[in-house]
């Protein structure tokens, strides 16, 4: 964003071990100044011990955190520029929301803390609520009193541990959007933590994809989506579709690949497996990237795409779009998400069809992991 | 059957009137007959109202000297207990350590043992030990038997206690000993105040660990006692009155407090 690193974020091999158990392995992440970072994982995959180590919360086992060029790894909590929005908030009970909001500052020495206060719960949009103990609250007024109570101290990043997990979904999206306004306006690194695939790609810039205490994958909302580089990351963030493909030739800079009985072409810089003749591959494919065509009129797809052959086991009218599952023989369950515009009253349950998509649309995976990792992870989200 | 829905209707305000009559009586009578004018040494039959008694409270030889070491006894045990039961409360629910569950099963012994047994126990240590038996064995002795209901209180209140509050202060620039002072201490101070208040009450009127342990020290309830085997002087019934009357002040004044409180804060 900006050329200031102050506000830099450095995990250099951070590492986290309980006994035998090791939380995060070590790992290396740099989150640049004023970015929308978050990391994005199942329950349990590291996300949570890495925020903390941040915050000085938990004690890394090895490894350095840097704040801009400042090592902090060895401050405690207290003496760090970082503040953090909790899961289920942590407000205090005893403390009315103006002296809730007040706290930091306070314990900074600081007298005067009546205007800063007031235009802080302004920003949050709870003037009226100064008075009201945090119980008097809306779940949705609590988790806004944290943001303000944290980005008072005006931090150098701000960290936040699910903290919409508690809200119902339309309160969710609500805030999802105000935490993006109010890190426009403040400018401030933010750390998001969240198990929500939706959450993360609407409100980072930056997503690292944790499994198991590793970061599967890094890189923006977009980038992750359309080239994941392994089938956790494809599962994990929405639905992909796998065949297992065997590499047949290579022409120019595609590869041509045989499943069951056709041809698939993929381009070679999607494929991140080793693509030497007669080498196993994973094509992916989105389920909004294919179209539908009855075999009837299999003769009017044009030349040139990725073509399969299946029949519709089962449709699903969701509004906007309808959802298919085609038994093909290449993949028993393939997912294709067509849109309402011209809908082929011929496509229901038993009708034979062909899926046909645009090659540019195809990803290639190494066939030596599981096709279904990260599946019901991402689907309980 | 008016009466009889009538009855239906009200049955639970009945029940809980009769139920507060039942708890209430004791005290009463005690007042009554705190305006009592006995004939002879006893006040068991009400004879004629004065106020004789409530003007010279301390008319009876001893009474007030033995209330007095009551209310220090009480007052040190008190402050002993609630120090002491609130370290232990906070080490048992926060730390592990070992014989963690030892101590956690043996510091409810004192609640669970009959008091003779205790008492009869607690004389033969402090002879053994060749202990002057007086006001501080009667202190350490109530020390003793107060420390696990104020472990019982604050345990119950540190344990409902989300750690994430005192991690949020120290994230909010709270050292050690502020968050101790600004976050644990007000959230963990209602069960240390009931953990003190049942430790008064309970030194205030023990008898039977203290009589085998005073020597010849004599507390209030001893003071009742004696005397109810000679005769009862009425002061007795005024200072009960007034010791009732001085706790139902102070629970509506905390509420008072506490209304008005919360309304200036709405």
């Amino acid at each position: 964003m900006t050329n200031d690193t102050s506000g830099d974020v450095r995990l250099s091999g951070i590492t986290k071990t309980y006994g035998s158990f090791t939380a995060v392995h070590p790992l290396d992440l740099t989150v640049p100044q004023g970015s929308f970072f978050a990391l994005l994982g199942a329950s349990g995959c590291g996300k949570t011990t890495t925020l903390r180590m941040i915050a000085g919360l938990e004690e890394p086992t090895g490894g350095t955190v840097h704040l801009g060029d400042q090592d902090v790894t060895a401050l405690p909590p207290y003496k760090r520029p970082v503040n953090t929005v909790f899961q289920s908030y942590a407000l205090f009970p005893h403390l009315d929301i103006f002296e809730n909001v007040a706290f930091g500052l306070r314990r900074r020495g600081i007298k005067s803390v009546k205007k800063q206060v007031e235009e802080m719960l302004d920003l949050v949009q709870l003037g009226e609520q100064a008075r009201k103990k945090p119980h008097q609250l809306s779940g949705g007024q609590q988790q806004r009193v944290a943001v303000a109570r944290a980005l008072i101290n005006h931090p150098k990043v701000l960290l936040l541990d699910e903290p919409l997990g508690a809200l119902d979904l339309k309160l969710r999206r609500q805030m999802q959007l105000e935490l993006k306004r109010i890190q426009t306006e403040v400018g401030i690194t933010f750390i998001h933590v969240t198990h929500d695939q939706e959450e993360a790609m609407t409100m980072a810039d930056t997503v690292a994809v944790m499994n198991a205490g590793r970061v599967e994958q890094l890189g923006s909302p977009t980038d992750l989506y359309e080239n994941p580089r392994t089938t956790f990351v494809a599962n994990f963030l929405g639905t992909s579709n796998f065949i297992e493909a065997e590499v047949d030739a290579r022409s120019g800079d595609d590869i041509v690949l045989k499943a069951g009985g056709g041809k698939l072409v993929l381009p070679g810089a999607r494929c991140g497996a080793p693509t030497s003749t007669g080498g196993k591959v994973l094509v992916g494919v989105r389920p909004e990237k294919i179209s539908l065509t009855h075999a009837d009129e299999a003769g009017e797809i044009p030349e040139g795409r990725n073509r399969i052959t299946g029949k519709i086991a089962d449709s699903s009218f969701i509004g906007v779009s309808t959802q298919y599952v085609v038994d093909s023989p290449v993949c028993p369950d393939f997912e294709v998400y067509a849109q309402n515009i011209d809908r082929d009253p011929r496509l229901v349950p038993g009708a034979d069809v062909v899926l046909h998509w645009n090659p540019a649309h195809t990803f290639g995976l190494d066939a030596a992991q599981d096709i279904d990792a990260g599946v019901d992870e991402g689907a309980a989200s | 059957m008016t009466f009889v829905n009538w009855l239906k209707r009200n049955l639970v305000v009945i029940a809980g009137l009769l139920t507060l009559a039942y708890l209430l009586l004791p005290n009463i009578v005690v007042t009554v007959f705190s305006f009592n004018q006995p004939k002879g040494r006893f006040n068991y039959e009400w004879q004629e109202f004065s106020t004789a008694a409530w003007k010279d409270p301390c008319g009876v030889s001893d009474l007030c000297g033995s209330l007095s070491v009551s209310l220090q006894i009480a007052f040190w045990a008190t402050l002993g207990a609630t120090l002491l039961g609130t370290m232990i409360a906070f080490a048992l629910v926060r730390y592990r350590f070992r014989a963690r569950g030892a101590v956690n099963s043996l510091i409810f012994l004192p609640m669970a043992m009959p008091e003779v047994v205790m008492a009869a126990s607690l004389l033969t240590l402090f002879l053994n030990m060749g202990a002057q038996l007086g006001f501080w064995t009667v202190l350490i002795a109530h020390i003793m038997f107060c420390l696990s209901f104020v472990v019982t209180a604050v345990k119950a209140r540190v344990m409902s206690m989300d750690p994430r509050l005192e991690q949020a202060a120290q994230d909010l620039y709270a050292g050690p000993f502020q968050t101790f002072l600004r976050v644990t201490l007000p959230i963990a101070a209602p069960g240390i105040a009931a953990g003190a208040l049942l430790a008064f009450a309970l030194s205030f009127d023990d008898f039977i660990i203290t009589n085998f342990n005073a020597g010849s020290t004599v507390t209030f309830p001893m003071f009742v006692w004696g005397s109810a085997q000679r005769g009862t002087p009425v002061q007795i019934n005024v200072i009960g009155t007034a010791m009732f009357v001085v706790a139902v002040l102070l629970v509506l004044a905390s509420m008072v407090i506490g209304n008005r409180r919360n309304k200036q804060k709405a």
